[in-house]
């Protein structure tokens, strides 16, 4: 990573948030311009905003949102809320980790292309079982319909 | 009586207690005789909560948590109902679960809090299966041992790391049932900013942190016909050692721990409270060189390795402001060895000489290994152990340490000056760099200077000394690296001014080190009544009028020699 842009980045980041500096509003930006957290880009912000590495890794796992990982061109959430679990989300979930050879530990593609992952709500639950790809939402889904968007985004 | 003047008070176990001003129920519950237990309460951090070992009962049978819970006027409680018992062993093996429970192995079997709550609520079996034991151990560091397994996820060390003392090398990481401390990245502790101050270490109630101990070299090299085996005592050990042995806190025991240290086979016992004069006398003409000049203002003290780490992690520009100083205890160190090779020259089948520090310290464990302080490549303090260290060491050997007899340290570096005992509290090191200033001629003089502000046990203090003819010295001395980055800031924004600053890590001083048993919020009171009783104690009052100084400066220590061998590199 190209320290010097990355710097600037971050500086434009925490610029744009204030002197309260917020934490886990910082690291959504920041995740939003890079898909996930650069370590180098935390360690920067942790002397930045002087705020100790340690606290900022501790908000950055706390949040199942958050990422330290590379995530892929393509983010699939399924939403696993009691309305969508009950409605078989799960049946999509495994047909899209199957078909794209992931698991629960590893969510990305080798090629950067699919990054598949649950979500615990997306508050649409009228439309369940839903899912979103990089936030556009697809509802009604079925292990069929969730393997042929795939084809389609490929 | 109109309400106002009626006294407020509230019913524990059936009595009426008064409110007077507690914070929270655990203090007025405490005052009340009763001891609640806690696992992550310190009074000197912020409020957690985590534990909830603390709970009470009120009289409508609902369950409180007394450490974060304010006292009402009226409120009945109960701390001992069959209810909070069963909940409290519930706790417990809740938290058991999920603990290494090798205790009998454990380096904190005398003195775990987890262990002796366990014992007090009678917890005899876990009935739940024990998950998550990966076994690793973080032993990067010179100082402190991280054991994972052990954590009950308090959170006292990241808290005494961040608020105390500004560090923030450890944090959670993860939630739920993966939560667990560990520095960013899981990176290994030494690796971080960690400045090896061992505070973490003292606050946590099981061996997820311990001090590394360096017993098992220590007992290799006084089994060594070959070794001459040297120990130099600071000065706070003698007023802590006495926890272990159970005298009253702040007894000062230094007799005893040179007879024992003698028993146990050290063949030369000596005071680092001795080089803590030539550490006054060289900071002083440091501190009066630098305000002639006007240059390098303030002075910052550079005795303590854990503030010198903090120093140079997040504040580089001030290097140039910290003594040149090397500490008493590598003063003392580079002395001995410097003699040890003087004595040598020309002789044959010499011994080998290793210099052992007993320390009230963990960051001395980290200091003697400093590539800046070698000579010659060789470290001049071969080992540090910490107070506790010394009281294990005496245990293991079988001494029965009460009933020693006092004995004195040997020469030719036998005397040491009130000034230098002091430098084991707060404001010592300056009291004794303002003696060696003024150069008081009699006790009425020493004591103007002792009522100058410079003792007590606040974090931060400020004295205020005439100077020559017209000036004013203005002297800071903190605390806790929280209040010295204050302070700093202070400094660097122009709000504050200051020719001298003592900064000490541990909150009280050195007699407040990770190295000390320890007693949490207690003790550090008597503990620096004893250094200053010793001080009044002393024939030599400043580090001047010690006769070893002098003849140091005309021997070893002549021309160029004090500062190859006093100051850093």
């Amino acid at each position: 990573m190209d320290h010097e842009k990355m710097s600037k980045t971050i500086d434009e980041i925490v610029a744009r948030h204030g002197d309260r500096k917020p934490i886990v509003a910082i690291l959504q930006d920041i995740q939003e311009e890079y898909r996930y957290l650069p370590k180098e880009a935390l360690f920067y912000l942790a002397d930045k905003i002087d705020t100790s590495i340690a606290k900022i890794y501790s908000v950055a796992t706390f949040y199942e949102n958050f990422s330290l990982e590379p995530k892929g061109k393509y983010v699939i959430k399924i939403c696993d809320g009691t309305a969508c679990h009950v409605r078989k989300s799960i049946p999509i979930l495994n047909a899209l980790r199957n078909k794209l050879s992931l698991s629960e530990t590893q969510k990305t593609t080798p090629d950067g292309l699919f990054t598949v992952e649950t979500v615990s709500c997306l508050g649409a639950c009228g439309l369940a079982p839903v899912m979103t790809v990089n936030d556009k939402v697809y509802p009604a889904m079925t292990p069929e319909s969730a393997t042929a968007l795939l084809e389609e985004l490929k | 009586m109109s309400a106002i003047n009626k006294p407020r008070t509230m019913i524990v176990n059936g009595r009426p207690v008064p409110i007077e001003g507690e914070k929270t129920l655990l203090d007025l519950i405490r005052k009340a005789g009763f001891d609640v237990p806690t696992l992550c309460h310190h009074s000197q951090l912020s409020t957690f909560g985590a534990c909830r070992m603390c709970i009470v009962e009120d009289k409508k049978g609902g369950i409180i948590a007394s450490c974060s819970t304010p006292p009402k006027a009226g409120m009945e409680i109960k701390t001992n109902t069959p209810r909070i018992r069963e909940y409290r062993k519930m706790i417990l093996e809740l938290m058991l679960a999920d603990h290494n429970r090798d205790c009998i192995t454990c380096e904190k079997r005398r003195d775990c809090e987890l262990l002796n709550q366990a014992q007090r609520f009678g917890v005899d079996t876990v009935r739940f299966e024990t998950y998550s034991m990966d076994g690793t151990k973080d032993m990067s560091s010179p100082a402190i041992i991280r054991h994972p397994d052990k954590c009950i996820l308090c959170g006292d060390c990241i808290r005494v790391c961040d608020e105390i003392q500004n560090v923030g090398a450890m944090d959670f990481v993860n939630r739920g049932s993966n939560m667990e401390v560990m520095p960013a990245f899981d990176m290994p502790i030494a690796e971080t900013n960690c400045v090896n101050c061992g505070q973490c270490s003292a606050v946590c109630p099981t061996a997820a942190i311990t001090i590394r101990s360096n017993l098992p070299e220590l007992w290799e090299m006084l089994n060594d016909d070959n070794i001459i085996v040297q120990a130099q005592i600071a000065p706070a050990v003698r007023v802590a050692l006495g926890d272990d042995f159970n005298f009253p806190y702040g007894t000062n025991v230094m007799g005893k721990i040179v007879a024992a240290l003698r028993k146990l086979g050290f063949d030369e016992v000596y005071d680092t409270a001795t080089s803590a004069d030539l550490t006054v006398i060289e900071e002083a003409a440091e501190f009066v060189e630098r305000l002639n000049s006007g240059e390098k203002l303030p002075l910052f003290t550079s005795c303590c390795p854990a503030w010198v780490k903090y120093a140079e992690n997040k504040h580089p520009e001030l290097m140039d402001n910290i003594s040149s100083c090397k500490s008493p205890m590598e003063m003392f160190g580079s002395v001995l060895k410097e003699k040890a090779k003087k004595d040598a020259a020309g002789k044959k089948n010499n011994k080998i000489v290793k210099n052992i520090a007993i320390m009230p310290c963990t960051a001395k464990k980290y200091e003697i290994q400093r590539e800046d302080l070698k000579m010659n490549g060789e470290q001049v303090v071969d080992l540090s152990i910490t107070t506790h260290e010394l009281a294990t060491l005496i245990i293991e050997s079988g001494l029965n340490f009460k009933d020693l007899q006092p004995e004195a340290v040997d020469m030719p570096f036998g005397i040491a000056s009130g000034a230098g005992v002091i430098f084991g509290v707060t404001g010592g090191v300056t009291e004794a760099v303002i003696r060696n200033v003024v150069n008081p001629e009699n006790r009425s003089e020493l004591d103007e200077i002792a009522f100058t502000g410079v003792r007590g046990l606040e974090g931060v203090k400020e004295v205020k000394l005439p100077f020559g003819e017209e000036r004013v010295l203005s002297i800071a001395i903190v605390n806790g690296l929280r209040n010295a980055e204050n302070l700093i800031k202070a400094i660097q924004s122009g709000e504050a001014y200051y020719d001298f600053v003592e900064v000490m890590a541990c909150q009280g001083g050195c007699i407040a080190g990770a190295g000390q048993p320890f007693v949490i919020g207690r003790a550090r009171p008597e503990r620096s009544e004893g250094m200053y009783n010793a001080d009044k104690m002393s024939n030599v009052r400043t580090s001047q009028a010690n006769p070893v100084t002098e003849a140091l400066y005309n021997d070893l220590l002549s021309g160029d020699n004090a500062h190859r061998l006093l100051h850093y590199k």
